[in-house]
């Protein structure tokens, strides 16, 4: 999946992982993809749930070596 | 204002001493619907952190002045971020330390009484998860049930209390939380206990658990009597101990009975579960107070924080052991049984040695209520 920016809060513990989300969704327009990478496996349920309260689609979301990659398309 | 951590030991004695505490939860809303600290005098809003990153103007309102507040998250992480949010708008506001994980992992001692020729039998609390485990003292040897876990707290409140811990029992092969019986029983060299029939496809060597052993702790007499007691497992095993207390496992609890379905064989089992609760407990003493595995609700605490109600009580006031239709008890056993506990093949498998998930693994595994009974 093509992604417009990438975020990098592997070993970031929660809040962090949703507050640098936030910051960079920001930064794209509506209907780029952001591409997030974690390690924190509580992000699953925040992230979902606050995409889904800030109308964003979370696609899809894939776990490798321990690593949680999420692409959330902006509302 | 400064924001003060609140450890889950101070919450436990709001919990149990029926204080008032308002609670900010800014865990997502599923985490918060599926299981959250209860407390009867507890108040609760539900939040989630990431609706709060531009502020807590929203909240401030809705969060009274005059009662104690409490900020809990998962981890600890976010709670102390809307703390000290709300700290910064001039609340004061405390936050829970470890979040929920360490609310799950927190146990609580409570002395239940005392025994034959000075022994003493205590009941360990698992508050936020409702597991209850005991510890059965004489003359510096003590024996462990159902131990959790969280070995550390066995081991040091042994030795707070001057004892060698000689013996450790499961009740039954446990499908809601990780059984500590083993790492205990390696750390202390104490030999390690289970019923048979739940222990066929364990990888390790253990003694086994039959009925009608008799086991003695301490130079004198406290007898364990082993009494089989299947149905939530097929293995499931009573003990009366010092003719006093009856440990049900997970086959009777307070107000509700075990479910016989967690190792896939509700209707197989329904009939053992039956002819437990209906024949075999009915030959036992009413006298006897039962200390149960679990507890479900928060209304199944007595005053001081302790599990336990007569066997005569329960006889009259338990609906499970209050149904004369076999057909009838076999539908409620069996059918609209509620969600099964969180990973349980997983935990079973962890049980019986098969796979040794890390620490952090086992705290997601272990996530969540305990749901070991029906109603």
């Amino acid at each position: 999946m093509e992604a417009s920016k990438i975020v990098d809060a592997k070993g970031l513990a929660c809040p962090l992982p949703i507050v640098k989300t936030k910051k960079a969704i920001g930064e794209l327009e509506s209907g780029q993809v952001l591409e997030v990478h974690t390690t924190d496996k509580g992000a699953k349920n925040d992230l979902a749930a606050w995409a889904k309260s800030g109308g964003h689609e979370l696609m899809k979301h894939v776990e490798e070596n321990g690593v949680l990659i999420f692409w959330i398309k902006k509302g | 204002m400064t924001v003060k951590g609140m450890t889950s030991k101070e919450v436990t004695q709001r919990v149990f001493n029926k204080e008032e505490l308002f609670i900010l939860d800014v865990r997502n809303e599923s985490d918060y619907k599926d299981w959250k600290i209860d407390g009867e005098n507890f108040k609760y809003l539900n939040v989630p952190y990431f609706e709060l990153l531009d502020g807590v103007e929203e909240v401030i309102e809705k969060i009274p002045t005059d009662k104690e507040v409490l900020v809990v998250c998962a981890k600890e992480g976010s709670s102390v971020m809307v703390a000290e949010m709300l700290s910064d708008a001039g609340l004061n506001v405390s936050y829970l330390k470890g979040g929920m994980k360490s609310w799950s992992e927190h146990l609580e001692p409570v002395k239940l009484g005392d025994l034959n020729d000075g022994g003493e039998i205590f009941q360990f609390v698992r508050i936020g998860k409702g597991c209850l485990s005991y510890m059965i003292v004489s003359h510096g040897e003590a024996a462990l049930i159902d131990a959790t876990r969280m070995t550390d707290t066995y081991l040091e409140f042994a030795n707070s209390i001057g004892a060698k811990i000689t013996r450790v029992f499961d009740t039954h092969l446990h499908a809601d939380h990780i059984s500590g019986g083993r790492t205990i029983a390696e750390k202390t060299g104490a030999t390690y206990w289970l019923p048979p029939k739940d222990a066929t496809e364990v990888t390790f060597d253990y003694q086994p658990l039959e009925d009608g052993n008799d086991i003695t702790i301490g130079n004198t007499v406290i007898t364990i009597h082993a009494l089989y007691s299947p149905g939530h497992t097929i293995g499931s095993t009573s003990f009366v101990v010092d003719n006093k207390f009856l440990l049900s496992g997970d086959i009777l609890f307070i107000d509700s009975i075990g479910r016989p379905d967690l190792a896939g064989k509700a209707e197989d089992w329904v009939g053992d579960l039956r002819e437990t609760l209906y024949k075999r407990y009915r030959e036992l003493s009413e006298e006897l107070i039962v200390l149960p595995a679990h507890f479900m609700i928060i209304d199944e605490l007595n005053n001081d924080g302790s599990v336990s109600e007569n066997l005569g009580t329960l006889f009259a006031k338990n609906h499970g052991l209050n149904i004369e239709d076999e057909n009838e008890f076999r539908r409620l056993v069996t059918e609209n049984l509620p969600p099964q506990p969180n990973d349980y093949q997983k935990i079973r498998q962890t049980n019986m040695g098969k796979i040794s998930p890390d620490m952090d693994e086992q705290r997601e595994m272990e996530i969540g209520p305990n749901r070991c009974a029906v109603r």
